[in-house]
């Protein structure tokens, strides 16, 4: 980027990054499927998850021109995704803390059909 | 910064750099917005897992890996030129610009035609959400032929997929005939599938009506790159409809594995 990126509005991302982060992006997307065969057990979605940040990571990073941007951008879209995790974490803890089945025949459980 | 005004400037800034900040702060926002409005989707997915994990491993062996990877390959590469689409405009290469951009917007399509494949076979398979799932042999058995011996149901082998009034709605009771929901392959269909698909279809369904979005967008940006209106000094709408379609191919990479890959 020696010859190019100066004195210009926005940063210029050299071709050879472009298709790197491509290449990883491809390769990542291939594990990802391949790992779903294996059965790691409750592990399996984290590693799923694991490799799905990892490639949002990126793309936000190099695609998205956010490792050279002004850090404020950074900052809007990286809380609007602690945001949406600390919402789902909170609902999670939330739906186990419920006893349908405390006062038996007085209230619906919500497996309604046992297996 | 020089004095005279490039025509794209707007009075209001002082210079092209704070013009192209402010904006890119705003897609920001907008992309921020649009992070949270799938948030609440993904948090219906999370708390529906946990509650109901053996609907979530019997219901994703009907969506097809090999069309929902091949989907993500295209999404990837159609990242990859909208982001030389950027950099060919920031230097200024018109023709390469439309060329990528073009190989953008055919990716965009491709990726719709995959998914109307998809919605097509679910549809003929009445793997439907709500009230509208009604599966039938051909649908439990699509990824199975050799169960299809099975014998049927008196509903599926009067040709309907209608189910017995005295069944109610969907999934509140299971059918007395195991039949018609096929022992086939998958195993037994636990109750409740319709919530998979219900998730799965407003998930991919709204991830969809973006990508729409986005090859308008990018039709858009193509056509003013034709009449040849960016150049190194002006290409903030080809960035900005760049980080759009990135965030696109964003929330793809969470909702294939999410709902393609539950092992």
């Amino acid at each position: 980027m020696s010859h190019e990126a100066h004195s210009r509005v926005g940063h210029v991302v050299p071709l050879s990054v472009l298709f790197a982060v491509l290449g990883t992006l491809l390769v990542m997307t291939f594990v990802t499927v391949a790992v779903s065969w294996l059965d790691f057990g409750r592990f399996n979605i984290w590693i799923a998850l694991g490799i799905a940040v990892f490639k949002a990571s990126l793309v936000l990073l190099f695609f998205m021109h956010l490792k050279y941007d002004k850090p404020f951008n950074a900052i809007v879209i990286i809380l609007s995704m602690a945001l949406v995790m600390l919402f789902i974490a909170i609902t999670l803890t939330d739906t186990g803390q419920y006893e349908p089945n405390r006062i038996p025949g007085y209230a619906p459980s919500i497996k309604t059909n046992p297996q | 910064m020089s004095h005279e005004h490039p025509p794209h400037l707007q009075h209001h800034f002082d210079t092209s750099e704070q013009q192209f900040d402010a904006g890119k702060l705003g897609i920001w926002l907008f992309l921020a917005t649009e992070i949270l409005l799938f948030g609440g989707l993904f948090c219906a997915y999370a708390i529906y897992r946990a509650n109901h994990p053996e609907v979530f491993h019997y219901a994703h062996q009907f969506l097809d890996k090999t069309l929902g990877g091949t989907n993500t390959v295209i999404l990837l590469c159609s990242s990859l030129t909208m982001a030389w689409a950027v950099r060919a405009s920031q230097l200024g290469q018109r023709k390469l610009l439309i060329v990528l951009l073009s190989l953008t917007l055919l990716g965009g399509f491709g990726f719709m035609g995959i998914k109307y494949v998809e919605y097509k076979a679910k549809w003929e398979h009445g793997l439907l959400p709500g009230t509208h799932f009604a599966p039938h042999e051909e649908g439990e058995d699509h990824a199975a032929p050799a169960a299809a011996a099975a014998p049927a149901a008196p509903a599926t082998s009067s040709g309907t997929t209608i189910k017995p009034a005295a069944q109610g709605p969907s999934g509140t009771v299971r059918p007395a005939n195991a039949a018609e929901i096929g022992d086939s392959g998958h195993g037994k269909r636990p109750s409740n599938t319709q919530i998979f698909f219900g998730i799965y279809f407003l998930m991919t369904g709204l991830h969809g009506l973006h990508v729409l979005a986005g090859i308008g967008a990018i039709t858009w940006i193509l056509i003013r790159s034709i009449k040849g209106h960016f150049g190194p000094e002006y290409f903030t709408p080809v960035d900005f409809v760049g980080l759009y379609w990135h965030l696109v191919d964003l929330i793809w990479i969470f909702l294939f594995p999410l709902l393609y890959l539950i092992s």
